[in-house]
């Protein structure tokens, strides 16, 4: 159900791009209006779901992640995975971020004959996560030969690396093939798995589809079906320095379906799961060094509800008689303020 | 708001890196820069314009391997003649034909390389007849 959704939106797009790119009083609606609504509904958006997450209190540390925390001496902390300094919370964060640590962990529960239930690892998922984000950055960066002059730095570095090969005219790049088969695998695995389409929804079709739109138009427009990219960057270029001038003609029908798919990607990413993005950041069990028992965490809401302190003794003055009565034993026979 | 000095820290670099294609091109100062290739004055291409722009860098793959792997030199026309070149039959040569026309590499080829950062591994072995004429000073 949810791949059918997801299937005949992504058409629908492309169907649009298609409009966009041949009902010639629409051109500059798709190749300019539409791109600056995109770029600001991204960023307002992605702000206002950081700024929400941040409104939430977290009352406490959490000490249950996996590793040992600090404790006496003699026993050896997990700095990385249980921190309780601010540099080993960097780590811990970096490791997350850049290496996708907890999905390292991630295991495969399977009822095998038997009826027997096997708990093994299963590193697939964390390796094609990891080729997949890796590759959508590179090529996001490799982008900017499009968007920017001058060109940074970093454009000709990783066109290098990543043209490694030299094979095929223009020259495949690795982050290409990675994206598109990380992409399958993703995919797939919610298609095959029963499990794991059980608990699939359109939300987790959708942006595989979409990136998988993005990725198979851009390639197509590499190898295959040539655009004019002179005609390409002068667009951008006038989009991202805020004089945009009317598109050309020589804009294909793929460009502009590439880049109704990347402003639907940039428009629909706050809303969506994909803003997991700037959420990890704000992740409670990665971004708190576990101090718990080292520093005193006053709860954050206690102004708020304008909650007193009630101390014991206190509690023993209000409950005297009734716990002299049921012959429990007290701190004060007498109330220390009467 | 918690943490607020974090978190507008946090908000800070993802403005500026995803509005980090827009700073660059408004302070570059570049922006309003296109890729001018000077055409040659006379004479007509082998292929069109169009076909030039989008796919001129396979013709030169299928050249170099005619060439090179097959010892087929010379260009043929689509009726199977030979193409012609100032009386003599074309060779499948980027120099010794392209740019007999196209005879300046930084005011034609190099325009649009540069402008979209494209470095065609041409010159790791061929090299600009012009400066071949000129001469190599090492």
């Amino acid at each position: 159900m949810g791949i059918w959704f997801s299937l005949v939106a992504v058409a629908a797009l492309t169907l649009l791009g298609l409009i966009g790119a041949n009902v010639s009083g629409l051109n500059y609606v798709f190749a300019v209006v539409i791109p600056y609504i995109a770029i600001v509904m991204f960023i307002v958006g992605i702000i206002v779901r950081i700024v929400r997450w941040a409104s939430s209190p977290v009352p406490f540390r959490i000490p249950t992640t996996g590793g040992q925390q600090k404790s006496l001496p003699f026993i050896k902390q997990n700095r990385l995975d249980n921190p309780s300094s601010y540099l080993g919370v960097l780590g811990r964060m970096a490791l997350e971020v850049l290496f996708f640590r907890s999905l390292f962990r991630n295991t495969k529960a399977e009822l095998k004959e038997g009826p027997m239930l096997t708990y093994g690892a299963n590193k697939w998922l964390w390796l094609f996560s990891l080729a997949f984000h890796w590759s959508f950055l590179i090529i996001f960066l490799r982008h900017f030969r499009f968007l920017t002059n001058p060109m940074p730095f970093f454009v000709p570095l990783l066109q290098d690396i990543d043209g490694f090969f030299q094979i095929w005219v223009p020259l495949v790049y690795i982050t290409n093939i990675a994206l598109v088969i990380a992409l399958a695998y993703l995919f797939f695995r919610r298609v095959f798995d029963s499990k794991v389409r059980y608990i699939s929804l359109p939300s987790d079709y959708f942006p595989l589809l979409l990136i998988s739109g993005i990725a198979i138009t851009g390639i197509l427009m590499r190898y295959f079906f040539k655009t004019d990219l002179v005609a390409v960057k002068e667009l951008m270029l006038g989009i991202l320095s805020f004089s945009p001038s009317a598109p050309s003609e020589a804009l294909s029908t793929w460009f502009y379906i590439h880049l109704l798919f990347v402003c639907s990607l940039l428009i629909y990413f706050p809303m969506s799961k994909l803003v997991h993005m700037s959420g990890v950041f704000m992740s409670p069990t990665r971004n708190l060094a576990n101090t718990n028992r080292m520093v005193r965490h006053v709860n954050p809401w206690i102004d708020d509800l304008k909650m007193k302190t009630h101390t014991y003794e206190e509690y023993e003055d209000e409950f005297r008689k009734v716990m002299k009565g049921a012959g429990m034993p007290l701190d004060k026979e007498e109330s220390h303020v009467s | 708001m918690y943490d607020t000095g974090k978190v507008l820290i946090g908000i800070l670099i993802f403005i500026l890196v995803f509005t980090s294609p827009m700073l660059i091109n408004l302070s570059g100062g570049k922006a309003s820069v296109k890729a001018n290739p000077v055409l040659p004055k006379s004479g007509k291409c082998i292929e069109s314009k169009e076909y030039m722009k989008g796919y001129h860098m396979e013709m030169l793959d299928t050249w170099r391997n005619l060439v090179v792997r097959q010892d087929v030199r010379f260009l043929k026309k689509a009726d199977g003649t030979f193409f012609m070149l100032n009386g003599v039959k074309a060779e499948m040569s980027l120099t010794k034909t392209c740019m007999s026309c196209h005879d300046n590499k930084a005011k034609f080829c190099d325009e649009c390389h540069n402008y979209l950062e494209v470095k065609p591994y041409c010159w790791d072995c061929h090299i600009d007849p012009a400066i071949a004429k000129k001469g190599v000073k090492k």
